[in-house]
């Protein structure tokens, strides 16, 4: 049995639920839990349920915000006083940044952005893809431990019920260190979105959008079923969309269950981004562009007419 | 001020993957290499730096295979003044490039004031390079960025974040920054900055040269596979408007009780 920190990202005190995916495939192992500053009850006891034996809370000056020295120093000196074989992170915004930093710590090897993963006794094995998809690769650490690992929000998908359990909590005072970049500010973004990388449902715009107002018939139609909207890099360099909605190669990498795509033609770039879709939509004119080979269901039409459809169908639905 | 550049050279967007005989990368022998394209922001940025501070230098590093000199030799025809190449195989892993780097700045005798690169590398889809260099340099670092200004004697950049929103960091130099579209729009090279570039020093070395071995690897790939190709799916024509509305229940329908994703 390996003993295994997951360390799990929190914000406005619950915990993010690429954490519950973590545990669910770490049954087996002996798993404890640590957080950088507070977590509510119910999520102490989520997390036990979900197979937490223990739930560390990490408290001390300058841990209030994310900063990179300051959360690798944090968990650095709580790893040091225990003796981990692994540590898990969701590859999440924060935790892509950290746990390079962190692993390095430790001289360390980090496989990061794993979509799978089982241990063989006592050692990890996982995948990942690579090329942005386009192909996929078995990976090992070696080196000094605790090995690093970050999982890709989605991939593991929720364990069907956790075991049960209840996780002892503790506080324990650690240490930020010196921090030499700080944040004096976050400017939310315009919308309170979930972000594409942990959606369950996208729907992306492509050149065919013509321009940014038409992007409305996207939202309403996201709205209705609680999606998020992408776009095409064509769309994005012509300014119908802004920079972070852009999926491919070059743009965010995205595995939802369901991807519906909007006037796009499915470029190679395009396509490396959200190939993983467990279910893939395509709306185009076009009967032979590429995206249809990659779409589960294809419908040759308009756009502009079938989406408006499209949101008055799953309106139906949702009642 | 003395400016660095990683830049990482990977397959061209466009290279149809094949997994290499072995499993352990993928077949290189027709592959069009190209700079990383996330390593473009960070070349622009650092001749829009150095364009702010007269006098600056931009050395541009890589690890790599030296077959190919296409992403250093497009570094120099922006405008960066000279460049390293530390010999590797195309598939080492973070770690030991970030070491190799360190070496690499070491060696060239300058102590960086600003160490700029992408934000990923498209290749590997890591992410590690920056943070781990600057971990090893004992440096900060803020990585996304889509955003940077001088404020005082620190700098104030952005850090993109989930669904868009923004950090602002004020961070102490020397740091690593590692760039984001969106941060500029990098230029594209002149027929003259080409012709100059040609005449720009190289540096080569090995990875004894800056220090690294066989030890220093920490993460292994194996097993390089085509991801499982998906069956045909369903295409329903719908170009007809009288038959739009049916075919959108249909497919509502079958997204709900045959894929069960609704
Ligand atoms: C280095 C590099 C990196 C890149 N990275 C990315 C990336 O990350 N992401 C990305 O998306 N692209 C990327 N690209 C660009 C990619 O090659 C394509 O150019 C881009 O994806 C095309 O976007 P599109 O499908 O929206 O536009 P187009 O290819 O122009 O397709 C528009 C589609 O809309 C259809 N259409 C037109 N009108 C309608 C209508 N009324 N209703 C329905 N359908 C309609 C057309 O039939 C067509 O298929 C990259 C390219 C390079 C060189
Ligand atoms: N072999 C390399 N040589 C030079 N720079 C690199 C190399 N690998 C990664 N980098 C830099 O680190 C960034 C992130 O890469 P990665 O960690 O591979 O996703 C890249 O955009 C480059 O700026």
């Amino acid at each position: 049995m390996a003993k295994v920190l997951v360390y799990s990202e929190v914000s406005k005190e619950k915990i993010k639920p690429v954490t519950l995916e973590i545990l669910g495939k770490l049954q087996g192992q002996d798993v404890e839990v640590a957080v950088i500053g507070d977590l509510s009850e119910d999520q102490a006891k989520v997390l036990g349920e979900y197979g937490a034996k223990k739930v560390h809370k990490l408290k001390g000056d300058n841990l209030d915000k994310y900063s990179p020295e300051g959360f690798s120093n944090a968990l650095k000196g709580f790893i040091e006083s225990q003796s981990y074989d692994y540590v898990f992170a969701g590859a999440t915004s924060l935790g892509k940044d950290l746990l390079p930093r962190l692993a390095t710590q430790f001289d360390a090897g980090l496989a990061s952005d794993v979509v799978a993963f089982q241990f063989e006794g006592d050692s990890f094995q996982g995948t990942r893809p690579l090329f942005a998809g386009k192909c996929l690769a078995k990976v090992e650490i070696q080196g000094p431990k605790p090995h690093f690992i970050t999982i890709r929000p989605n991939a593991l998908g929720m364990p069907e019920s956790p075991a049960g359990g209840t996780a002892e909590a503790n506080e324990t005072s650690v240490d930020a260190g010196n921090l030499r970049a700080v944040i004096k500010e976050i400017v939310a973004s315009a919308s309170e979105k979930i972000d594409l990388t942990e959606a369950n449902i996208i729907i992306s715009g492509g050149r065919a959008m013509k321009n940014s107002e038409n992007f409305k018939i996207l939202h309403e139609c996201a709205e209705v079923i609680g999606a998020t909207v992408g776009a095409s890099r064509a769309a994005v360099d012509s300014g119908y969309a802004s920079p972070d909605m852009q999926v491919g190669q070059t743009g965010k990498t995205v595995s939802p269950t369901l991807y519906i795509a909007c006037g796009i033609s499915g470029a190679i770039q395009h396509l490396a981004g959200m190939r993983t879709s467990k279910v893939i939509v395509a709306i185009n004119t076009d009967p032979d562009a590429p995206i249809f080979s990659k779409a589960d269901y294809g419908i040759v039409g308009d756009l502009f007419q079938i989406v408006p459809i499209l949101t008055e169908e799953f309106k139906k639905i949702q009642s | 001020m003395n400016i660095f550049v990683c830049v990482k050279q990977v397959p061209d967007t466009e290279t149809k993957v094949q997994p290499s005989a072995d499993g352990t990368f993928i077949e290189t022998t027709s592959i069009k290499w190209v700079m990383n394209p996330y390593d473009e922001f960070a070349v622009e940025q650092a001749l829009l730096v150095k364009a702010d501070n007269p006098g600056s230098t931009i050395t541009v590093a890589r690890v790599g295979g030296v077959k190919d000199t296409e992403a250093l030799r497009t570094a120099l025809a922006m405008g960066a003044d000279d460049a390293i190449l530390v010999e590797a195989e195309d598939n080492l892993d973070s770690y030991s490039i970030a070491k190799a780097l360190k070496g690499a700045i070491e060696k060239s005798g300058k102590s960086p004031d600003v160490v700029f690169a992408g934000k990923q590398g498209i290749d590997d889809d890591c992410l590690q390079v920056p943070q781990v260099l600057a971990q090893m340099m004992d440096m900060p670092s803020v990585s996304v960025i889509v955003g940077y200004e001088k404020s005082g004697e620190k700098l104030s950049v952005k850090r993109e974040i989930e669904g868009g929103a923004l950090e602002v960091y004020e961070v102490e130099t020397p740091c690593v920054l590692a760039t984001n579209k969106g941060i500029n729009t990098p230029r594209y090279a002149s027929l003259p900055g080409i012709m100059k570039a040609k005449r720009k020093p190289m540096q080569q070395l090995s990875l004894a040269d800056v220090g690294v071995s066989a030890d220093d690897r920490r993460v292994r790939y194996s097993d390089f596979q085509l991801p499982p190709e998906k069956p045909a799916g369903k295409k329903f024509e719908a170009t007809d408007e009288a038959k739009q509305q049916e075919v959108v229940a249909e497919v509502v329908k079958l997204l709900r009780e045959e894929a069960k994703v609704l």
